[in-house]
Parts: structure tokens; sequence; C-alpha cells
């Protein structure tokens, strides 16, 4: 099996997947990029806090133009998992309204991206319905 | 000294669409000139000038726009902040005057766009040979497009949908957003500044091109080119000049700015609404005056996906009733709070940093009973609404002038 890297840092691989978020230990904020202080409270003390896997499907769009290089029409949307929004794309379902519905319940998915010269392979994620 | 009596003493946009033969100069410094001809003044009267062109922000329009107007040697501003980078213009004026640093200011926004396409979130980086984490996220590869959008109708038309999951909707969410793009292109046709004047049938408007579900094109705001600004003057100053400068001008009873305060959800996908409501709630308090006091609105309806949604943020309507709102018909030029009867973002068209003082062009226009075949009758009280994603909001609210 080639060595494998996330898309981003906050998708932590393995038997079971999970996204992580940096979470201010002072008002329980979360955030998924590197931080500087809570946008919330202004503390500056984070610990790692996992995210459930599966949510609800809050708003969505499908993408007809992208720009270059990004395959369309894809579905772009925010997932409510248990208080926590993530942004995601919804894969592993038709990308059409009768297909894809505010409110649908989903959960977490990976696939692969590509293949660098070194031969890792890159993953990302995504929501699938749960059917 | 301090002043809180803030009026528009002259105001002017160009016509938005296609402008080949000119550049944004050119624009900034028509509009510029309307502005100060239609408030009998020149650029010796100006104190500050406050200039906006969001594309080319590092070029430094005010002082451009000096050289070939008039070079005073006053303060000049060039702010930039998204979509909202003419209401900050603007605010950045009134605060000059509000200070009581001068009592006269001018603020000008302007934007060539005409053929500029799709305008995204722009943080796709090239892909190398190996995988390398990159910026705040440790990316490996480009986000967008893989984890959700950053393209403008993308994203607006997220926040369309989300209403409707947290205010559910029973009808078909498509039709609806596309049926207030319908009532925004037929408002365009009194508008001869509107870039698009045509109305358009549901069928035509479902039927068009499909940019993110659920906006087609023309419920997209129209690239284009355009300019429009503005002359502010104390209360005190204006009392000195002419009668008939006097009758014409706008008092400005709110001027208002707010960014997005955290909300949980903020940055995953940008959150329009709070700050919205933030600036309504300011604004009405400053102005003392109520949504149901409000004889017409213009609202940023970059997407017709957005027009729902500020419907509630402005307090329109009842919280949660923005469907119904638009459903009564109100929002209509004949209706209760006419919505962007200048054909709204969608057809008037949006060079970026002219739209935050176009929209209060319109309102001032109505207020003094210059709008034409489009006018609203006795309107004598209303508000302008933009937003810059990132974000800020800007509200303005405008009263008559006294008779």
């Amino acid at each position: 099996m080639p060595s494998q890297v996330p898309l981003v840092e906050y998708l932590e691989l393995g038997e079971d997947p999970r996204l992580v978020a940096n979470e201010c230990t002072e008002c329980g904020a979360r955030f998924f990029d590197r931080r500087n202080a809570c946008a919330s409270c202004f503390g500056t003390s984070f610990r790692k806090a996992p995210v459930e896997s599966t949510g609800e499907l809050r708003a969505y769009t499908i993408v007809s133009f992208a720009a270059p290089g990004i395959p369309t029409p894809f579905v772009a949307g925010v997932v409510d998992c248990d208080g926590t929004s993530v942004r995601a794309n919804v894969i592993n379902c038709p990308p059409d309204p009768e297909h894809v519905k505010v409110g649908m319940k989903v959960r977490l998915a990976t696939y692969p991206i590509g293949t660098d010269d070194n031969g890792t392979e890159a993953i990302g994620f995504g929501f699938e319905p749960i059917s | 000294m301090a002043n809180d009596d803030i009026w528009i003493l002259g105001i002017d946009m160009t016509k938005f669409g296609k402008h080949p033969d000119k550049d944004t100069v050119d624009l900034a410094a028509e509009a510029a000139m309307g502005a100060l001809q239609d408030g009998g003044v020149t650029m010796r009267d100006m104190g500050v000038l406050a200039a906006g062109n969001l594309m080319g922000a590092a070029a430094g329009l005010g002082q451009q726009l000096q050289k070939q107007i008039g070079q005073t040697g006053i303060p000049v501003y060039n702010v930039a902040n998204a979509c909202a980078t003419g209401a900050t213009a603007l605010r950045t004026a009134i605060m000059a005057v509000k200070a009581g640093e001068t009592d006269m200011g001018l603020a000008v926004g302007v934007e060539k766009l005409a053929g500029a396409g799709l305008l995204s979130g722009g943080t796709r980086k090239a892909e190398g040979n190996t995988w390398t984490p990159h910026g705040r996220y440790g990316a490996v590869a480009p986000v967008d497009g893989r984890i959700g959008t950053e393209t403008m109708p993308g994203v607006f038309a997220q926040v369309g949908m989300e209403y409707l999951h947290d205010h559910p909707y029973d009808g078909e969410p498509f039709q609806l957003f596309a049926r207030i793009s319908e009532k925004n292109h037929a408002h365009s046709t009194l508008n001869p500044k509107a870039a698009y004047q045509k109305r358009m049938t549901l069928e035509e408007i479902m039927g068009d091109v499909m940019i993110a579900f659920p906006n087609t094109r023309p419920m997209c705001s129209a690239n284009c080119d355009g300019a429009a600004a503005a002359v502010v003057v104390s209360g005190e100053r204006l009392k000195s000049l002419s009668k008939e400068q006097q009758q014409r001008a706008v008092k400005v009873r709110a001027s208002v700015l707010t960014s997005d305060p955290w909300q949980e959800a903020c940055q995953i996908l940008p959150d329009v609404n709070t700050l919205t409501r933030m600036a309504a709630e300011q604004a009405y308090e400053q102005a003392g005056v109520g949504p149901e006091d409000l004889d017409l609105v213009e609202l940023h309806d970059c997407f017709a996906t957005a027009e729902l949604v500020h419907y509630d943020n402005l307090m329109l309507c009842k919280p949660g009733d923005a469907v119904s709102l638009f459903e009564s018909g109100a929002t209509s030029r004949d209706g209760k709070i006419p919505v962007n009867v200048s054909g709204g973002l969608e057809s008037k068209g949006h060079p970026i940093a002219a739209t935050g003082i176009a929209n209060v062009w319109e309102i001032a226009t109505h207020l003094r009973g210059e709008a034409g075949d489009r006018q609203i009758k006795g309107a004598k009280v209303g508000l302008a609404h933009v937003i810059g994603l990132g974000s800020a909001c800007g509200v303005h609210i405008l009263e008559k002038p006294a008779a």
C-alpha cells in the first residue's frame, strides 16, 4: 500500500478517518485552520477535538461553473456535525436537486485524489448520503 | 466641532454597462463631476476625498482622479472593502464631516468589470509534483472545488438554501428564487441607467445557463462598468448655501458599517446575515425609524438567493417570514415595501466599488421626486444596503429633503 497524506491537516487518516478541529479551551469555539487566537473569545489555548462523522446537510449548491481544472458539476455544502459546521462536497451521490436535499443525513467518506512523483497518495474527503 | 447633521448635497452615477472607451478614471471623473455639479459646488469646496476601486486597489484611484478633476491638497482615503467598497467610501467621507474635520467631502466608487466572468475566492494555487502542505489548512492541493466552493454564485446559493433549511419551505426552491429574479428584471425596464433593461419570463430565467444551483446566469449580478459619487455636507454648512441647494439636499438619517461578528459557522460559510441584522438595527436606532416607515429599499441582490435572506435581515418581515413577504407581492414596485426598483444588481449591474453609492443614488433620486417613470410616489424615507463578502455591510437610511 502506498503511503498516504491527507488533503488537509484536519483530516486524520487511519482505520476510521475523521476530522479534527482546533477547539478553544476557553469557550469551545472550533476552527479548522492554524490559529493565532480564538475569534470568539480571543483565548490562545487550543486542544484537538474530533468532529462527529455523521451530520445533516444544512445548505448546498450544485456548482456548474468553477475555476479551471475543477470537474463540474459538483455539490458543495455545509454539514452540521452535531453542532460543528463543516464545509465539504457531497460525494457518492448524483449532483442534482432530486438526490440532494437540505436536511438529508450524511456521513464522512474519503477518496483518493492522486499520486505524486514519490508514489504518495493524497486522500480527500466529502460527505455521502446515509441511505 | 463634531456634527451629527449630515446631508447629501449632490449625487450622480454613470450609466452601468459596457464602456470600452473609458477607463476607471474617466468613469470616476464623470460621476464625481456629475455629483459636484448636482450639488452646485466644486473641488475647491471639498475637504476630503474617499475613493474606491476594488480591482485596482493598489493604484490609488483618489489621487489619479484628482489629477484629472482637481488637485487641492486635501486628504485622500483610498478604500477597499469587497463589494461594500462604495459604501465604505461614503461612510469615510461622512465620518470626516461628522468628526468636524471638514464640512464637505466627496466619495467616489468605480469599477471596470465588463467581461470579467466568474469571480471566485482566488485561493487556488498551481499543483506541484509532490504533495506538500501549504497554508493555514496544511493543504497539499487546491481546496476550492474539493472542499466546497469559493465561487460567489455558489457561496450565495448556499446562503439562500440555508434559509430554506432553517425556515422549511414546501415549494420548489429553484422557482422561488427565479421569481425574485423575474421581479427585479421587470423593474429594470424602467431604469435607463441599468446595464440590462430586459424583462425576462420565469421560463427564460430558469432555462438559462445554470451557474450554481439554484442560481442561473440572469439570477447572478451582472458584471459591468460604472461609477457613482456623492458630495456630503454638514447641516451647518448647508444653511449657508442657496435655497435651491437646500431644497434638493437629502438628509442622511443613518450611516452604518459593520463586519461579521463570530458565529459558530461563519468561517465555514460566510455569514452575511448577522452583520446585516446588526447594521439594520443600528441604522433604525440612529434614524429613529422602523422598517415599517420605509417607502423603498435597495438591497444587495448580488444573487437572487441573497435577496430573500435580506428581507429578513433588514427586518422587512417577521423573522422567518421572508418567503411569505415575497409571495405577498410586497416587494414589487407596486407593493407595500418596494425592493430594488432599480432592477437590482441582477439587471442594473454590479460594478463592485460603485454599487454602494449607486444604491444611495437610487434612493436619493426617489426622495427628490426625480426618478421619472420608475418614481415611487410620495417616497419620504428609504434604505440602501450593501454586503461585501469577507464580510462588510453598509446601511444608509435617507430622508426626503425639506419642502
